[in-house]
């Protein structure tokens, strides 16, 4: 590999503009400037020093400013595309065809080609993961390859630079000190120390640098960066992350999706309203009921160590809880939250068996839909059997009566009643909103429904975060990052007294100029130094003046 | 030369790693909704249900013998149209060593015994009355779906959707003990 050797004799890898040791320019570009590039410290980037294998091929594209910045801005764009419309996760539809027409019933054309396009998901599509991903890697591998030999560089400042490298820095001095021209640098030590900056001393050179953690700022910042990309990647990882809903009625018992070996179950679920009447606002926008309160009472039950699935004969109960909106139940480190609900599922029916000439009632039957019995005994010559129970009745199909669900949205029963008139039963078809049909001829008696009783769902969501934490360390590391590298500067200060007592001072600072003016302000009175030269704006000057001349 | 192949190995490290990473991310994201956790040719998680006439059966009981396990609900008009067909084979195979259980989601007792009445069927249905089977077996709203189980315990195959007498023949051959 070449190396460059500085006339100062030190050996500098490819790529290097300011010489590791001296500060001698080494780039004809470098030596054309009046004022050097001392972002990295004249360093070689890592990158640059050799581009030869596939691997150092991939890499170099990484390290890219350029390429990060595209990155970055790729990201933007593709993520605020998936905010124009609803992201399929917050639409209420379960197969693909009724998501489809959801975009386009409620956008239109675009909604469609939003859809199809595949844009309505467009978080978990694989292009957006690998842009982010590939963000990742460039910030990964351009801090390596920047912080590491900048590190070093840091680590290892000489205190005498050559003059080459001083006389090309921002601000500068040249000349002789009016006062005291013997002890000048043991004024200057004084004066630095006095400012908080580390001094360091060499033959007749002297070093004052202050701040230096400062431009650690963007690694720092990028490091925190990191940790939240790889705690949302975390939560793929299986026992990271849970985020399950379910569906649960009032009295039943269910296992809970996403905790494995817990059940819980419905005690009740409480709609609470306030019981004012409407006024102002609430009137205006035609509120009628105000909700105070959603709430389920649930029991949490566990499986006894060893069990089974379907071993629920002998559940252990783990507590029972009032979960409200932001009062999850919290166990181990799942969370149920209070989400959704929705009232009136049919859960009982009453019938009365009547004389249809009559109306004479022979008694009353109750049916729990969610545990019909086969008969329901009134005395010992009348009962009604049940023959058929179909929750969600939806035609008939081939002369046979279907249900469309396991759910009473549409109950439909077959009847068949026995009274001591008609001791050999007569059948009856019943469901909701119809009359009842009699398959088998006239009949004498008919089931006429009475009333319901219902009950109500609530919908549940279990979560379980393992990555918040360390989502909150890599959010804290990034604002320390940048704390660090904004509000904190790194500032330089380079003195060497020449044989014949003239002082050449140099003085660099990454930000923040008006300050390390301040202290060479007061540096330059304590030890009676020459004024100092900002050589960037005497050339913003010269530009102002000249054009000026052409108006 | 020593020092820069050593580079080249830890920066292909470090791209490796990341590579991997971004891989399994996008994997893993792709498969979310269709991972099963139950996979072919793993342990067919032990369960225990109760039938319709009150026996109780448990998976491990069956080694040494295949099991068909059909998932269903009465409201799946597919499930109801394979049941005949697999009543038929469930009395070629029965006595092959190859057991059949249908397993009913969540219905009611009745519901479930008028419609197995109804079917004439014979094979034993047990209900899943928590959903806990329905769960450890990673069984969806699509039904039917039925797991075959090798007399080792193992899964040998999962079908979604309706299946011929053909299919059903062939299904229960392949888990017959040899």
């Amino acid at each position: 590999m070449e190396k460059i050797i500085c006339t100062c004799k030190h050996v500098n890898p490819v790529g290097t503009k300011l010489c590791e040791k001296c500060g001698r320019p080494l780039t004809t570009e470098e030596q054309e400037k009046s004022v050097v590039d001392m972002r990295y410290d004249g360093i070689a980037i890592r990158s640059k020093t050799h581009n030869k294998s596939i691997v150092d091929k991939i890499w170099n594209f990484f390290s890219s400013v350029k390429v990060g910045i595209a990155l970055i801005i790729i990201t933007l764009i593709a993520a605020s595309i998936g905010t124009i419309f609803p992201q399929e996760f917050y639409v209420n539809v379960a197969t693909e065809a009724e998501k489809a027409a959801y975009y386009k019933d409620i956008y239109g054309t675009i909604g469609s080609l939003y859809y199809n396009l595949g844009l309505s998901d467009l978080y978990s599509s694989w292009w957006f993961q690998i842009i982010v991903g590939m963000l990742g890697v460039s910030i990964i591998v351009a801090s390596i390859d920047r912080g590491i030999p900048l590190h070093r560089s840091l680590k290892n400042q000489r205190v005498k630079r050559h003059a080459s490298f001083m006389k090309r820095q921002r601000v500068i001095t040249e000349g002789q000190p009016s006062e005291q021209a013997d002890k000048t640098l043991d004024l200057i030590e004084q004066q630095m120390k006095q400012l908080k900056y580390k001094v360091r001393r060499e033959d007749n050179a002297l070093f004052a640098e202050k701040g230096r953690f400062a431009r650690y700022g963007p690694y720092i910042n990028h490091l925190g960066l990191i940790i939240f990309l790889g705690a949302v990647m975390l939560r793929l990882v299986p026992g990271f992350y849970v985020d399950e809903s379910m569906w649960l009625r009032e009295g039943e018992t269910r296992a809970i999706d996403g905790m494995d070996g817990y059940f819980l179950h419905n005690d009740k679920f409480i709609l609470e309203t306030y019981d004012n009447d409407p006024q102002g606002e609430q009137l205006r926008q035609g509120v009628n009921v105000v909700a105070k309160n959603y709430q389920t009472n649930v029991t949490l039950y566990k499986q006894k160590e060893g069990a089974i699935a379907g071993q629920t004969s002998d559940l252990e109960e783990v507590k029972s809880y009032e979960i409200r909106v932001n009062h999850p139940l919290k166990h181990e480190d799942y969370s149920i939250f209070q989400m959704d609900y929705r009232l009136n599922e049919l859960k009982v029916m009453h019938f009365d068996l009547q004389n249809k000439a009559s109306e004479k009632s022979l008694g009353a039957i109750s049916i729990d839909l969610t545990d019909p019995e086969k008969e329901y005994i009134i005395d010992d010559q009348t009962k009604v059997e049940l023959a058929l129970y179909l929750p969600d009745f939806s035609g008939f199909k081939d002369g046979v009566p279907q249900t469309a669900s396991p759910f009473p949205n549409n109950p439909a029963f077959i009847f068949r009643m026995f009274t001591p008139e008609t001791p050999e039963g007569e059948t009856s078809f019943v469901s909701i909103g119809q009359p009842a049909m009699e398959p088998l001829g006239n009949n004498q008696y008919k089931m006429k429904f009475a009333s319901v009783e219902t009950r109500n769902m609530s919908g549940l969501t279990i979560r379980k975060d393992k990555t918040i934490p360390i989502l909150f360390v890599g959010g804290i590391i990034f604002m320390l990052g940048v704390v660090i590298g904004s509000y904190w500067n790194h500032r330089r200060l380079w003195v060497e007294q020449l044989e014949d007592g003239t002082i050449r001072l140099a003085a660099h600072t990454n930000k923040n100029w008006f300050g390390m003016k301040k202290d060479l302000n007061a540096l330059t009175t304590h030890a009676h130094l020459p004024q100092y030269v900002d050589q960037v704006e005497e050339e913003q000057e010269q530009k102002e003046k000249e054009g000026d001349n052409t108006l | 030369m020593e020092k820069k192949k050593k580079r080249s190995i830890v920066r292909g490290i470090i791209l490796g790693v990341l590579l991997a990473a971004i891989v399994y991310t996008v994997y893993t994201t792709a498969t979310k909704d269709k991972i099963k956790i139950l996979q072919e040719g793993s342990q067919a998680p032990d369960f225990e249900l109760v039938d319709l006439n009150g026996e109780t059966h448990r998976l491990s009981d069956y080694k040494g013998k295949g099991v068909f396990l059909n998932f269903w609900g009465t409201w799946c008009p597919p499930c109801e149209r394979e049941m005949p067909a697999m009543d038929r084979q469930y009395k070629v195979f029965k006595d092959q060593g190859v057991e059949m259980l249908a397993v009913n989601i969540a219905q009611s007792d009745f519901e479930v015994q008028s419609f197995i009445s109804n079917l004439g069927v014979d094979f034993p249905v047990v209900i899943d009355k928590t959903r806990s089977v329905q769960k450890a077996y990673n069984v969806g709203a699509a039904l039917p779906a039925t797991v075959l189980v090798t007399p080792e315990g193992k899964v040998k195959k999962i079908i979604t959707g309706e299946m011929t007498e053909a299919d059903i023949a062939g299904f229960l051959e392949s888990i017959k003990p040899e």
